[in-house]
């Protein structure tokens, strides 16, 4: 990855992050609130791989919770591993999937609510599970999935695509 | 014969191309990937340790402290482009529940016209018991504090935290345990202070909760957040023989014990009974209230900083 590229992805996480926590976090529709950080890293780390994807995420963890006086390490460990997960799904079985975008946003916002909690039970928090597992996920699900594709699309217009161009082999045809 | 051609395709002469796919790096050797997502993984654990150890104190509530000053520019800046769209949001919002409030709101105003008549006749009597009651009462609110004005900077996300982050800290002099109020009500009380901003805890958090009585009969509680709800509270730990009735207002106890006190000065309103329940096996009332606060769209809020700091 280019510096001029890096700077361009680290600015998005960035601006995604106190996006998030200064206006996203408060649009609240039916019990929940889009996650807007999440699908950035997911979109991110699509495009440019698990090991970006990782970075991506605790970069903008670790903001999040700098601003918000938070716990630190928290949203950096749970975007951490989205990201690396959805990462390891554009290298492997996501590949040329054109859904790929809404599986693993939708997949990953299931699973961030559910370790989120967990880790959030570790650190004994108060946090309702139906609250937080349907009541508050189910909106944020759907949310999430409608700004899969857009912001996929605009992240991928900003930082392009990490290409890596395999060798054609020929093909050869028996006759 | 080009290199990648075998004898037996140039033989044939028939080869296909695969198209050149793009597809994301595979960002390294997998020793590489795992040794990433292992350090990051562990970085993170670290810092929750760290941060739950030192409980915003310390080094690393330092470098937070000093990580959101730097970035609070950033996050002032922002608000102000983003509260016009926030603007939009609410209004729409509250279009879609105005229909509603609208047929509460004109039954209240026929009842709150019968009370001013009956106010202004309260109003002379009540001078002179305030002032009886102030001589006796000792704790005088809101001449104990200093109201500290500030703006909401930060909200942060997901269903775990109730909690906002507001442009004033220490330096404004508010502390941990300060309460916070608005126009409406009681907010919540601050948790966490750095020396531009602080973290306040929303009376909706599962943690937060608050002596109260109810203004009527007396009854009092303590107010805590729904479980399962977003803005319902109760008011818990009512005593079965206390009178409590719908469309009661709730505000703040306000106790003292000795050295002892509420973190809230009493008299801030919280909000009104919307129901009262109670069953034979519970040991206590279930009276559920509407909070007069509207915590999703909170943009100013007041911190009560005590005149006199102990």
């Amino acid at each position: 990855m280019s510096s001029g590229v890096a700077l361009r992805t680290f600015a998005v996480v960035f601006v995604a992050a106190l996006l998030q926590v200064v206006i996203v976090s408060s649009l609240i529709v039916a019990g929940g609130a889009p996650d807007l950080l999440l699908v950035v890293v997911v979109a991110l780390a699509l495009l440019r791989g698990s090991v970006p994807g990782a970075l991506l995420g605790f970069t903008g963890g670790l903001v999040v919770d700098v601003v918000t006086l938070g716990t630190m390490g928290v949203s950096s460990l749970i975007l951490t591993l989205a990201g690396f997960w959805a990462g390891r799904y554009a290298e492997t079985t996501g590949r040329d999937r054109r859904l790929a975008p809404l599986i693993a946003v939708g997949t990953i916002t299931v699973l961030a609510a559910a370790f989120g909690y967990f880790l959030y039970y570790l650190l004994d928090e108060n946090v309702v599970a139906s609250h937080a597992l349907i009541g508050a996920l189910a909106p944020a699900f759907v949310l999430n999935l409608a700004l899969a594709l857009p912001v996929y699309a605009l992240v991928r217009r900003i930082v392009g695509e990490s290409h890596r161009v395999e060798p054609s082999p020929e093909v050869e045809v028996l006759v | 014969m080009p290199r990648q051609r075998s004898p037996r395709s140039a033989a044939l002469g028939l080869t296909v191309r695969r198209i050149p796919t793009t597809i994301p790096s595979r960002s390294g050797g997998p020793l590489r990937r795992r040794l990433v997502i292992g350090l990051l993984v562990l970085a993170s654990l670290v810092l929750i340790s760290l941060s739950v150890r030192s409980d915003g104190s310390g080094p690393l509530g330092g470098v937070q402290s000093a990580g959101a000053t730097v970035l609070e520019p950033f996050g002032v800046g922002l608000e102000r482009v983003a509260q016009p769209f926030r603007d939009v949001y609410g209004w729409a919002d509250s279009l879609l529940t105005a229909r509603s409030e609208a047929e509460e709101l004109r039954a209240e105003v026929q009842e709150l016209r019968q009370r001013a008549i009956q106010s202004e006749f309260a109003l002379q009597e009540s001078i002179y018991l305030r002032e009886l009651l102030d001589y006796i009462d000792g704790p005088r609110f809101p001449a104990d504090f200093d109201p500290v004005a500030a703006e909401v900077t930060y909200r942060p996300s997901g269903a775990f935290t109730q909690a906002i982050v507001i442009a004033a800290g220490s330096d404004d002099g508010v502390r941990a345990d300060d309460p916070v109020v608005n126009a409406d009500g009681l907010v919540g009380v601050v948790t966490r202070v750095t020396a531009s901003s602080a973290r306040v805890q929303l009376l909706t958090d599962e943690e937060a909760a608050a002596s109260a009585i109810d203004l009527r009969t007396g009854a009092t509680g303590i107010v805590r957040h729904a479980r399962g709800t977003r803005e319902t509270l109760v008011l818990d730990r009512v005593r079965k023989q206390d009178v409590v009735r719908r469309g009661n207002e709730i505000v703040t106890a306000g106790w003292r014990a000795g050295a002892l006190s509420s973190l809230y000065p009493k008299g801030i309103p919280i909000g009104r009974v919307t129901s009262v329940g109670q069953t034979d096996t519970d040991l206590f009332q279930q009276v559920q209230i509407d909070p007069y606060v509207d915590f999703g769209s909170l943009d100013a809020v007041l911190v009560l900083v005590p005149s006199e700091r102990p």
